[in-house]
């Protein structure tokens, strides 16, 4: 139940739901966790519920540190898994 | 997939890799719990234990919720699913975790109980509003994750007059546990704690504050992903070699000190603590898990329903108690791979991709040159 993975909001409806999307994959999420989501966020899902808004600018602190990290080799780094 | 394909990078992993194995002091070795079965999967998944050097040993931790549910609880549902009028809901994992006497929740239905599989605890609202005459019980199970979740279940019950519908909550929580294995009298070693991610998406990163003040161990919380483990481990090794016991957060992206207040508000508002709950592997731990408040007992399956927890001789060959603490591998146990296979689990650490012994089973056949840096 914990390998969820962060799904883009397509839609919000007022009563409370949204529809995301992963990887092509689309399903309907309760928001009854969570306030103000609109189309565009990050959420990381769970059991059929939105635990929380991914931070966008945290994630890209990260990436950029494991840019960085990358660089001290002399190759670009690249993803492994599809 | 964005955010997703750049924390699973293979030259940032054997970058890692190296700074892992540059840092960690060879004159000592470093054991590591990761709490939750997410990252036990993820370890295996990508072959992260395999890009550490030898004295750097992954231990795995009880954050598998099917695995640590005492097995008279889930006795007690299936003598109750038993029941022609009742229909009974819970989560896919639940329901072919091994009971007693090899019976488990599917094989109930097989002998033609009303037993249906949830995504979401909300799908038991539209059960119990389809089916106003008969009970729906839905068998909650979960750590911090799944429990907001039953209790919007519990008041939008309440808020749409569903009187058939009520919870068996089996709901544990994470710091608890964490204390059940450190005060464990049987040593295992843990130097150090991967925190795990979508529970702290939920708690904050606060409530592991005093593992590291009173036990004196670090805590790193870390993403799922395998650059996500691999930097909380170097983040760990730091803390070790530097002799510091702080909770430190790599999932930046997901966490924050306080959690998500909303979620915590809705358990609040359902759910009061036990004053000691029995787990699988770790035996009784005292405020370890929750149950449904007095002014809500009408949705309370254990108030409604006389669900007698009766002992249980477990199967003495199955390791899984031992597995949930750390103190053995599945390779351990005498079973593994041959009488207990996901297939025909005996130990409920073989049935949920979140247990050990289904992440060692699925992966087994990997070996060192498949491993992430590798590719």
């Amino acid at each position: 139940m914990c390998l969820a993975i962060p799904a883009k909001v397509l839609e919000v409806h007022p009563d409370g739901w949204a529809r995301v999307e992963v990887g092509g994959i689309r399903s309907r999420v309760s928001l009854a966790m969570l306030d103000e989501v609109n189309v565009g966020d990050y959420l990381i899902v769970h059991a059929g519920f939105a635990l929380t808004r991914l931070n966008v600018e945290e994630a890209e602190k990260t990436l950029a540190l494991f840019a960085e990290i990358a660089a001290k080799l002399e190759f670009p780094a690249h993803a492994l898994h599809s | 997939m964005r955010y997703i394909h750049e924390f699973r990078s293979a030259v940032v992993a054997a970058t890692l890799a190296r700074s892992i194995a540059a840092e960690a002091d060879p004159r000592r070795s470093y054991h590591l719990m990761e709490f939750c079965g997410g990252h036990t999967h993820a370890i295996f998944r990508y072959g992260v234990q395999d890009l550490l050097p030898p004295n750097v040993e992954l231990v795995h931790g009880p954050g598998c919720p099917v695995c640590v549910l005492a097995t008279p609880r889930l006795d007690a549902v299936i003598e109750l699913a038993a029941d022609a009028d009742v229909i009974l809901v819970s989560y896919g994992d639940m329901l072919r975790v091994p009971g007693s006497r090899k019976r488990s929740l599917l094989r109930a239905r097989a002998l033609g109980a009303d037993v249906r599989m949830a995504y979401s605890a909300l799908d038991a609202l539209d059960v119990a509003a389809a089916n106003p005459n008969r009970p729906v019980v839905f068998f909650a199970i979960g750590f911090e994750t799944t429990t907001p979740a039953t209790a919007v279940l519990v008041l939008e019950a309440r808020r749409r007059g569903l009187t058939n519908l009520s919870v068996y909550c089996n709901h544990v929580l994470t710091p608890p546990a964490i204390r059940g294995i450190l005060d464990s009298p049987e040593v295992v070693r843990i130097d150090g704690f991967i925190g795990p991610s979508h529970v702290s998406t939920v708690i904050g990163s606060r409530p592991y504050e005093y593992v590291a003040e009173d036990y004196e161990r670090p805590v790193v919380i870390a993403g799922f992903e395998p650059l996500d483990v691999m930097q909380a481990i170097l983040m760990l090794i730091r803390q070790i070699n530097a002799g510091n016991a702080t909770v430190e957060n790599q999932f930046t992206r997901g966490v924050t000190r306080e959690g998500n207040l909303k979620a915590q508000a809705l358990v609040a508002e359902v759910f009061a603590l036990r004053s000691s709950f029995e787990w699988r592997g770790l035996g009784s731990v005292a405020d370890s898990a929750l149950q449904i408040k007095p002014e809500l007992g009408a949705f309370d399956a254990e108030r409604r329903f006389n669900l007698i927890e009766q002992p249980v001789i477990e199967n003495k060959a199955c390791e899984c108690p031992s597995i949930i603490r750390g103190l053995k591998k599945p390779t351990d146990c005498a079973i593994f791979g041959k009488a207990c296979t996901p297939r025909n689990p005996i130990g409920s650490c073989m049935v949920s991709s979140e247990g050990a012994c289904a992440a060692y089973y699925k992966y087994r056949h990997r070996s060192r040159s498949q491993s992430v840096a590798d590719a």
